[in-house]
């Protein structure tokens, strides 16, 4: 049985006097234990409302979740919200884009860590502090003991960032959701903050949802990719299916608009033609389509179904890039 | 162990584990570039060195003492905090630094003393009499004590009645925020001097009590609405869903994120309604609302009475407690405006 099996997830939000939008539609996926999984697409592709429907942190009133979350085999979706509460934080965790915001500003680092021990492990705030010391040092954190009694804002954003995994993962949790981890930090301490996510889900065999819309994060961390495109998975594959033969024009296209060391000198990179606001709905046909240079006459009839691929992958595309070709 | 990210195209390296796509992958050389730190690791330790140097000087640094530092270096910042601080000593030493009882009347003075002329400066008193023939220095100083307990309890009350409402508002929302919230409108639809007035004279009797109770009740939608407020945005903010996100009842939500987020606004607040509150308080004893205690020096009744009938005859019975009331109000306004700035997490840092 998968970890997390996510099956036709679909949010709609509603406000009172506008139109119904489709922020997520019949999304499926699924996390083994101990693996990490990739969420990729552009910005306003649904991957943020994704995660909070999985946590269920969308907010109480304005919006519609369908589907099943399937968490070792309960329905998220369907617990009492105290009961969806004890295991937030405990089983499943999350990690936010911005480490500053992210950290209560008036309590200390420690007492933050700390905190999720007593509430989920029943510790008393001595030991857990205590803990929440070994965890910061665990995470890399110099002189964890100092750090205990500082506060989020006298810290840096690379060190923010491993308190808030210090965090997420005080309590082993099995899953861990990361919406964009590093994208608020320099590149450098990105490199550091994904090499340490890597090694310490490795360690404690915690799996990963990675949410990002940057390839080389893709590259070097998940087992699977599923490419979101308007908020349906337009293509699944294993990672280095997916980058040596991406199948949907619109994998191929991100992936072409990666600059790359081995590509001819002064070969322009090329970027995807038009903006998401270019798309048209599902319902009418592939919302990629006004962006795609292998549109055909079906594109615009109906949305294209997902369909498994021979590699193992799925495939959401009437006219894929060829499997020969490779990417460029 | 090594790094996948920097090692652009090398296979990437899995601890033990045999999970799907883990031997043979080679992802395309080149896709991982971006990512790539480009110092080397002697500099990369250097930059630690740095960067684990320069956060030590902030080392021990509270919120608090960050705010501080803030405020000292801004001048009015310092001008506010000088009138203050000498106005709460004077205050609180007024027996020590007062060279005479304030209620004492001195015969050297009364035997001078017609309705047409008050005695000023004589051999002991500096600051002449009082037309009761009291000594006026020792009653303005001993008015700096009346005022700073009138402010400083008419605040506390008023802060703690508006950020209990407010609270309440914020935390539950829904119709008890309505009811709440149309309630502190009502209120403050009402000038608050008339307000304050309306209290004093439902008041069957007056004393410093009831003005001190109408200032502060004056306050209190101020504070509530200031409170509701920002723990409305507080819950909006990333660390409150960060904090749903590890299971954080919703209780703590409230006393541990929202609330004490939102209290350095209502702290500002409170030193600018303390200025409002001497204003009030004096405003209310000039038109004779206040404490009908003719022995209590306090500023605005100084002013309110003996420097409005005399000021023809002596002026300066007039003159000094409107300007000490008006300082010592300046001097919590300029406080409060540069904390604003100080606290504001724009500035931080
Ligand atoms: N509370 C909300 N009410 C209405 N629409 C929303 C709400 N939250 C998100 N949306 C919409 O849902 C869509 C998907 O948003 P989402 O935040 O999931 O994007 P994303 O893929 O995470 O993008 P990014 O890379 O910018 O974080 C967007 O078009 C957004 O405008
Ligand atoms: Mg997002």
């Amino acid at each position: 049985m998968s970890l997390l099996d996510v099956r036709d997830l679909s949010v709609v939000f509603q406000r009172r006097g506008e139109r119904p939008f489709t922020a997520v539609d019949k999304v499926s996926f699924t996390v083994e234990p101990g693996q990490t999984v990739g969420l990729v697409g552009e910005s306003g592709c649904g991957k943020s409302v994704t995660s909070l429907a999985i946590m269920g942190l969308l907010p109480k009133r304005g919006n519609k979740v369908g589907g099943e979350v399937l968490f070792d085999g309960t329905d998220l979706l369907k617990l009492r919200p105290n009961d969806m509460r004890d295991r937030r934080g405990r089983e499943i965790s999350m990690i936010f884009q911005d480490p500053l915001s992210s950290l209560n500003p008036v309590i200390p680092i420690g007492v933050q860590v700390a905190e999720v021990l007593e509430r989920h492990q029943g510790r008393d705030r001595k030991q857990a502090l205590r803990e929440a010391r070994d965890l910061l040092d665990a995470v890399g954190i110099p002189d964890p003991q100092r750090r205990l009694s500082e506060y989020p804002h006298q810290i840096s954003g690379g060190m923010r960032q491993r308190a808030l995994i210090a965090i997420a993962l005080a309590c082993k949790p099995r899953l861990l959701i990361a919406d964009e981890p590093t994208t608020a930090l320099d590149v450098t301490i990105q490199a550091q903050i994904l090499t340490l996510l890597k090694q310490l889900v490795d360690d404690t065999g915690t799996a990963l949802v990675m949410i990002t819309h940057d390839l080389g994060v893709v590259a070097g961390l998940c087992d699977t990719v599923n490419v979101l495109y308007g908020g349906k998975v337009v293509e699944r594959a294993r990672r280095h299916e997916l980058f040596a033969h991406a199948r949907h024009p619109y994998t191929h296209g991100l992936l072409n608009s990666v600059p790359r060391l081995d590509s001819p000198r002064g070969e322009r990179l090329h970027a995807i033609r038009g903006s998401v606001s270019d798309n048209i709905p599902w319902t009418e046909g592939c919302a990629f389509a006004p962006r795609c240079d292998n549109v055909v006459d079906a594109c615009l009839e109906g949305p294209p179904p997902l369909e498994p691929t021979a590699t193992g992958g799925d495939l959401r595309c009437n006219n894929p890039v060829s499997e020969e070709v490779t990417v460029r | 162990m090594s790094d996948p990210i920097t090692q652009a195209g090398a296979p990437t390296p899995r601890s033990g584990n045999d999970k799907p796509g883990s031997g043979d992958d080679k992802p395309r050389p080149g896709m991982s570039e971006r990512s790539i730190g480009v110092l080397g690791d002697r500099k990369k330790a250097r930059l630690d060195e740095l960067a684990r140097a320069s956060a030590s000087d902030r080392g021990g640094v509270s919120l608090v003492r960050d705010a501080v530092r803030r405020l000292r270096r801004n001048p009015v910042a310092i001008v506010g905090a000088s009138i203050v601080g000498l106005f709460i000593l004077v205050a609180i030493f007024a027996p020590l630094i007062a060279p005479h009882d304030p209620v004492q009347r001195f015969d050297e003075l009364t035997k001078n003393l017609t309705v047409d002329s008050i005695p000023g400066a004589t051999a002991g008193h500096p600051f002449g009499s009082d037309p009761l023939g009291r000594d006026f220095l020792s009653r303005m100083i001993y008015g700096a004590r009346q005022t700073l307990f009138v402010g400083v309890l008419a605040t506390l009350i008023g802060l703690s009645l508006g950020v209990l409402i407010g609270a309440i508002a914020g935390a539950f929302g829904g119709w008890v925020d309505v009811v709440l919230m149309r309630l502190t409108d009502v209120m403050l639809a009402l000038p608050s001097l008339l307000l304050a007035i309306t209290l004093v004279a439902m008041a069957s009797r007056s004393s410093q009590w009831t003005v001190i109770f109408a200032v502060a009740i004056v306050s209190v939608p101020i504070f509530a609405r200031l409170l509701r407020g920002s723990m409305l945005a507080q819950r909006e903010s990333d660390h409150v869903l960060a904090a749903r996100a590890l299971g954080v009842k919703e209780r703590n939500i409230v006393l541990r994120h929202m609330l004490p987020n939102s209290l350095t606004a209502v702290i500002v607040q409170a030193t600018l309604t303390f200025a409002v509150a001497i204003l009030d308080a004096a405003a209310l004893s000039f038109l004779g609302l206040g404490d009908p205690d003719i022995n209590r020096a306090e500023w605005g009744l100084m002013l309110g009475v003996d420097g409005q009938r005399y000021f023809e005859v002596r002026p300066e019975l007039a003159y000094y407690p409107a300007l000490a009331i008006i300082v010592v109000a300046l001097g919590f306004t300029l406080l409060g405006e540069a904390m604003r700035e100080a606290i504001d997490p724009k500035n931080r840092r």
